[in-house]
């Protein structure tokens, strides 16, 4: 029966090829989307089981599994992978199916470029995974590839330069095609103030990747033309600075972690609103504050850099600037409790997650203050306290908003409910797995443990395994995530075309699943 | 192999069973701070930290409150407001006032950690892949400090010591209560100096020199590690400074001149084969093990091997040449700086004649001296 209704019903005016050439060749936003987000979901478990191999050899002091330069490779290809692999494009995918459904667009703007920007996707993902089996293995000289140690490497550092290269050419390609979907091919009615809050922070985060990518590009070139070809942008011998790369980096890579964050703000601000049965509070304050956050973040970069010694009205400067962050990213948290203060609230996964991210979210955002100060940020640079400090915005953040938004929106991409009682025990397992990993990882930096390293000394001990514990508690329970997509993908209660009960905006006037060809004629929006 | 194994695990159990008494020294704050600054950063954080958390338990008691209270099956129905341009304004103005109460002192201790005028010393540190250079601008003193924690409690083959990995050869010596400047910086990546216990952690950049400075409060010895990745033995390359009375340091200083003069008359003597072997063998095992291995197989791929190579069993003075000048753009390092003349004639004949290697010649100091052009003192010439 479920079967006899799933069976296609969705595909009745559609023509397009089946079986593996149906997904090669398809311009359709919702295929796109779809791929985007299980090649996020492939990206997470690989980079997380690097993850789990570094846990696990730093479960005691001594070097147990690993050797310190494979040590290194793991940390540094956990990163890349993450950052450009798992959380980038599951945000992309996101995109591709919410942004037309949530603005009333039949496809993206450029559905033929769009095709492509996925598709590259994966190529980098081969060499970067691959240059693990080439001589003298992969990257290891950190996510952040600062030279001169960049340039000490083999081949697979030329290999990343050009999966950079190729990643950064796919996010540039989807912000374009994102912008101009967004500002042109809204449904009549549907004025910018009025679009959901998730499309408007894929509005800024596209900006903010069409400002920021080419600077990376541009960094990582003059990396590759000082291996190969001889110039010396990067090394005091022949005139040049390595300083200067980790400036570029930086003005790339501070907007960067706020294109990480951004789109969860949005999936957040709509589900908030949902379970609260509540509209959400200061709609336009929280537009603001997200230009804000866009805009300030290009003027605070050599935060990144207090250790590396700067002029004493540089290091001023920026410590004032990143302080500042602090106020519109206050009011987003405030608006989030606003809505749900007097709300009539219920807690289905996508708002346990939601509620988790305000939360947990907020901790990575006080230690992130804390790290703010200079003087203190001298201490903790290059410690276990900023491990702890990005994982709790990119775990308990971006990641757990992904989960809310995969949660939210599985039934309209489906059209079946997924298991209720998994999706809580993928939440509880997953909030207490990440507080074990990451929380004690505050102390092990305070107490002055750096980051990067394969071995420790003794007094480090005790607070290394209950992390590597809790890392295990939290990469095992994902696996109870992919049983709740492969069974909502196979079946399941029919979902309603509203599916939750507080849900507004265009994406739920259509049917569960979504049509394969959605808002061929444009709807009014009042 | 087997037994090798067995040792090696049950190494890691009896790590275990020791772990809840000996290493009970874990702290859940900074360290204890060794100098006025250091104390200054302590308190500070902790006043953030307390700012914080008043404003975390308000927030989200509030949040937790609402979960609470209301919440649909306690019957709860929604309330429709969706803006308060009064309490917008009051929670964006009142976040940055509370910000401008935590930028005042933070701003002076800023200032504070970043005038480096007046020291009564200077020290210049030099990192390098994997170890730290110290020259003491004043006194003449100069020396390479190298960790000393044995392989065989890295690879969980030896019971572990209580200074496990931040253990040096060399520690900095410094008087208490001197104003000490450091001016820092790089041989051939970067690294980062980093003392917990004064609150210092600068950066060591190839090419450039950034200061730092630290005036020691009490007598003792201070650890701390290198705060950048730095290549493979990152996590190998400790700092350890020990805080001396003023006589205990210039007694100090007469001996380390003592031992520098004893290593430039080596410079001119004449050795035997098996006298430039054995001493070969530490200097080997001190610079050229980390990467060449002990075994001197190298890392396929990464740093080749030693044992049958074309340089090790090839021409002399060709060998002589890489170990002197590195080879530029990769881990090779330019040891002629680093090594007395009678070091590198030593770990060159240590490595014509170690493992497969039966070349049988050797290298005298006089040679070395020779291939650079001239007397060259022993320490190390800074990066200009």
């Amino acid at each position: 029966m479920s079967d006899a209704a799933h069976a296609h019903a969705h595909d009745d005016h559609s023509h397009h090829p089946t079986g593996l050439m149906r997904w090669v060749k398809t311009t359709n936003h919702k295929d796109i989307g779809t791929m985007y987000l299980m090649f996020a979901l492939i990206m997470l478990f690989s980079a997380g089981t690097m993850a789990l191999l570094i846990r696990a050899e730093l479960f005691q002091p001594g070097l147990q599994l690993t050797n310190p330069e494979f040590f290194n490779q793991l940390t540094t290809m956990h990163g890349l992978i993450m950052i450009f692999g798992a959380i980038m494009p599951a945000f992309t995918g996101f995109a591709n199916w919410q942004v037309p459904l949530m603005v009333g667009a039949p496809d993206m703007a450029f559905p033929r470029m769009n095709n492509w920007s996925f598709w590259i996707l994966p190529v980098a993902a081969i060499f970067l995974l691959g240059s693990f089996f080439l001589p003298g293995g992969a990257v290891a000289g950190g996510w952040t590839m600062y030279p001169p140690l960049f340039i000490q490497g083999g081949i697979s550092y030329d290999l990343t330069i050009l999966a950079v290269h190729i990643m950064g050419l796919s996010s540039i390609m989807g912000s374009i095609n994102i912008i101009t979907t967004i500002l042109n091919m809204r449904a009549p009615g549907l004025t910018l103030m009025k679009m959901p809050l998730f499309v408007w922070t894929w509005l800024i985060t596209a900006y903010l990747l069409i400002a920021t990518m080419p600077v990376l590009a541009g960094a990582v070139t003059m990396l590759l033309t000082d291996r190969n070809f001889g110039t010396h942008f990067f090394n005091a011998a022949g005139g040049g600075d390595p300083v200067m790369f980790q400036h570029i980096f930086w003005f790339f890579g501070h907007p960067e972690v706020y294109i990480l964050i951004l789109p969860a703000f949005g999936i957040v601000s709509q589900i908030i609103p949902t379970f609260a049965r509540k509209p959400l509070f200061g709609y336009a304050s929280m537009v603001y504050a997200t230009s804000s956050i866009a805009v300030l973040s290009f003027i605070v970069w050599a935060h990144h850099m207090f250790a590396v010694g700067m002029p004493v009205t540089g290091q001023l400067f920026f410590m004032f600037s990143t302080m500042l962050i602090a106020v519109p990213t206050g009011v987003k948290v405030f608006n989030w409790v606003a809505t749900m203060w007097k709300g009539s609230m219920t807690f289905e996964t996508p708002m346990l997650f939601a509620i988790a991210f305000v939360c947990l979210f907020t901790v990575g955002g006080f230690s992130g203050l804390v790290l703010a100060i200079a003087p203190v940020d001298i201490q903790l640079q290059d410690t276990y306290y900023v491990v702890a400090h990005f994982h709790y915005v990119l775990v308990s953040g971006a990641l757990f908003s992904i989960f809310a938004g995969v949660y939210y929106w599985l039934p309209k991409w489906t059209g079946h409910m997924y298991d209720e009682t998994l999706g809580k025990w993928h939440f509880w397992l997953s909030t207490i797995g990440m507080n074990i990993v990451f929380f004690p990882m505050h102390f092990l930096g305070l107490a002055g443990m750096p980051r990067r390293i394969p071995d420790y000394a003794l007094q480090f001990t005790e607070f290394n395994q209950i992390a590597t514990v809790g890392a295990f508690i939290f990469g095992f329970s994902q696996l109870i995530f992919v049983v709740v997509i492969m069974k909502a993908i196979k079946g399941g209660q029919k979902a309603t075309s509203q599916v939750w009960e507080g849900a507004e905006g265009l994406e739920w006037t259509v049917p569960s699943p979504a049509p394969y060809h959605t808002f061929v004629t444009a709807p009014l929006v009042r | 192999m087997k037994h090798k194994v067995l040792q090696k695990w049950g190494a890691v159990l009896a790590g275990l069973a020791i772990s809840s008494s000996s290493w009970a020294e874990y702290a859940y704050n900074l360290q204890a701070p060794a100098s006025k600054l250091a104390g200054d950063v302590y308190h500070l954080h902790n006043l953030i930290l307390l700012v914080c958390l008043g404003i975390f338990v308000v927030v989200f008691g509030a949040m937790f409150y609402s979960l609470f209270a209301h919440r649909k099956s306690r019957g709860h129905k929604a309330a429709n407001f969706h803006e308060n341009t009064t309490i917008e304004v009051v929670w964006t103005v009142v976040p940055f006032i509370i910000l401008m109460g935590m930028a005042y002192p933070a701003a002076k201790v800023v200032i504070d950690m970043k005038d480096t005028s007046n020291p009564d010393m200077t020290i210049k540190v030099t990192g390098y892949q994997w170890k730290w250079g110290y020259d003491y601008l004043q006194d003449g003193v100069s020396f390479y400090s190298v960790l000393t924690t044995p392989r065989d409690q890295i690879d969980n083959l030896a019971p572990k010591g209580d200074h496990y990995l931040l253990e040096v050869d060399k520690p900095v010596v410094v008087p208490v209560g001197k104003r000490v400047r450091l001016l820092i910086t790089a041989n051939d990546v970067i690294h980062s100096w980093w003392m917990p216990a004064f609150a210092v952690k600068q950066d060591a950049i190839p090419g450039f020199i950034r200061d730092s400075w630290f005036k020691a409060d009490q007598i003792g010895t201070y650890r701390g590690q290198c705060a950048e990745l730095c290549g493979k033995d990152h996590g190998f390359m400790p700092i350890v400074v020990k805080v001396v009375s003023e006589a205990d340091y210039r007694t100090w200083v007469a001996e380390q001149k003592g031992a520098a003069l004893t290593a430039v008359a080596d410079n001119g003597k004449t050795f035997t084969l098996d006298e430039m072997k054995t001493r070969g063998e530490k200097v080997y095992t001190a610079n050229c093990a980390a990467c060449h291995q002990a075994t001197g197989m190298g890392l396929p791929g990464a740093f080749p091997a030693l044992n049958g190579s074309k340089v090790a069993t090839g021409p002399i003075d060709a060998h002589i040449q890489v170990v002197l000048n590195g080879r530029p753009g990769t881990a090779m390092a330019a040891f002629g700086k680093q090594l007395s003349d009678a070091d590198i004639a030593a770990v060159v004949t240590y490595e014509r004649n170690a493992w497969n290697n039966k070349v049988g010649d050797m290298a005298q100091p006089s040679q070395i001296t020779a291939l650079k052009g001239g007397p060259v003192g022993t320490s190390p010439v800074a990066v200009h």
